[in-house]
């Protein structure tokens, strides 16, 4: 058995360290990794994929740690992939999410891994998405995606969650208004954290507000919830709401938007795999700082070059 | 395809320290160094520590210690360590750990001790120049 092959084996056997070496393997986007995808590719589909966003200061940490643990408590295993965001000056970064949940990290039925964005926009990572499936493989019954702070644009996260849950929580000097459009439409559930301070109650009516403007006839109607975090408190009803959204896609809906991910997989491996062998071969060739310098000197655009590249490439107009 | 391979580096705080102001100084200085840095917080078990490098498939482990409680706890940790087959990562410690206990903590395996006032260019090369090389 290649390593590959072993490592495949023993995510699929649940061991922690296999699934810990197949995460890094994606995250460097190693020769091995389409290979070790497609081997525990047949496995995945089983877990309840949710995505946590929202600003930061929101309490997100400590509500996922609470989470987790009313999970455990119900007798299902956990994964957690908590992104935070690379340096673009440095190419480093500080992963601090775990801070939060360390008491759970010798919890046998609980897998944390922290990501950094490595530049990848959006508020996940480009590995977020494959390992998630091999989490989910690896036998996990919830996977959770904790993105990037912001919340304000995080909207990548649609392309790797089946639940999306907004937190956000009063007083945090984003006004709830601002949220914008596309983070509103893709959230499943709402929740107003740290519901016991002032002006909770004037935050759920905001996001109120904002989803009556919305008149469109829905499948599912997206709940507002309150918690607090540091004591748990509406935790559980969190989870019958995860729960109940999970039913909900268990139907028709999820089966379209399955094809919708799959598609947007599909296209997006066949444009990167399609530019790489392009670009691959002017660089062989030592033509792609030539055209550099023509594009410098203004005597060409970017967009005819690779207009012109392309119809060489594939001979069609 | 560009491979974006980075160091990961794991920050502990084993034992019952009340401050992590170090810690976080040499968790920012690797960072702005380009790696990515696991910070645990502040009053984690040995088991916690390996639990973690083994889920974050960690290449180096910072273990910052304040309280003198290293002798008890380094060996433990490194045990560990060999007990989950994470036999091929970089471990250096830091904080206050006394000269004469140096020679007994490099043979359990811990590459290098960083004093109080070291400089964080030298850890930052320590590491560059110790980090296992993965396949």
């Amino acid at each position: 058995m290649t390593k590959t092959e072993e490592i495949a084996q023993g995510v699929l056997a649940g061991d922690r360290r296999s699934i810990a070496r197949a995460i890094t393997i994606i995250e460097n986007d190693a020769a091995e990794a389409p290979k070790l995808i497609a081997s525990i590719y047949p496995r995945t589909g089983n877990a309840h994929v949710i995505g946590l966003t929202g600003p930061s200061g929101s309490g997100k940490s400590t509500l996922i740690e609470k989470i987790v643990r009313e999970y455990r408590r119900r007798g299902k295993t956990v994964g957690v992939v908590a992104v935070d965001p690379t340096s673009p000056f440095t190419g480093g970064a500080f992963l601090g999410d775990r801070i939060r949940m360390q008491e759970l990290s010798t919890d046998q039925g609980v897998f944390i891994r922290s990501m950094a964005t490595r530049n990848y926009p959006g508020g996940i990572a480009k590995a977020t998405r494959d390992s998630v499936k091999i989490l989910d493989a690896g036998g996990k019954d919830i996977v959770m995606v904790e993105t990037v702070g912001a919340g304000q644009s995080e909207v990548e996260i649609i392309k790797v969650a089946q639940t999306v849950v907004l937190i956000h929580a009063p007083g945090l000097g984003d006004e709830i208004q601002a949220i914008k459009a596309g983070l509103m439409e893709i959230a499943d559930i709402f929740v107003i954290n740290k519901a016991d301070r002032e002006n909770a109650d004037k935050a759920v009516m905001d996001i109120q507000a904002i989803l009556q403007l919305d008149d469109k006839e829905k499948a599912w109607k997206t709940p507002i919830l309150k918690t607090v975090a540091l004591t748990g408190e509406g935790v559980p009803q969190l989870i019958e709401k995860l729960e109940e959204h999970r039913r909900f896609l268990e139907k028709e809906i999820e089966r379209r938007k399955s094809l919708v991910r799959a598609e947007a997989e599909l296209i997006e491996a066949i444009k990167e795999k399609a530019a790489n062998s392009v670009i691959e071969e002017l660089r062989r060739e030592g033509k792609f700082e030539e055209l550099l310098q023509k594009i410098l000197k203004k005597e060409v655009d970017p967009a005819s070059v690779a207009e012109k590249l392309l119809h060489k490439k594939f001979k069609k107009t | 395809m560009q491979t974006t391979r980075k160091i990961r580096v794991l920050i502990a705080k084993p034992g019952l320290d009340s401050h992590d102001r170090g810690a976080k100084i040499v968790a920012r200085a690797l960072r702005d160094a380009g790696m990515e840095v696991i910070y645990t917080g502040l009053r984690q078990t040995p088991e916690q520590i390996v639990e973690t490098a083994l889920q974050e498939d960690v290449d180096v482990i910072g273990l910052s210690i304040l309280s003198g409680a290293h002798k008890a706890l380094f060996p433990r940790i490194m045990e560990l360590l060999k007990e989950r087959g994470l036999t091929d990562v970089l471990v250096f410690a830091g904080g206050i750990i006394p000269e004469e206990d140096i020679p007994e903590i490099k043979k359990l395996g811990i590459k290098q001790i960083f004093g109080p006032g070291t400089s964080t260019e030298k850890i930052i090369e320590c590491v560059l120049e110790n980090v296992p090389k993965r396949a």
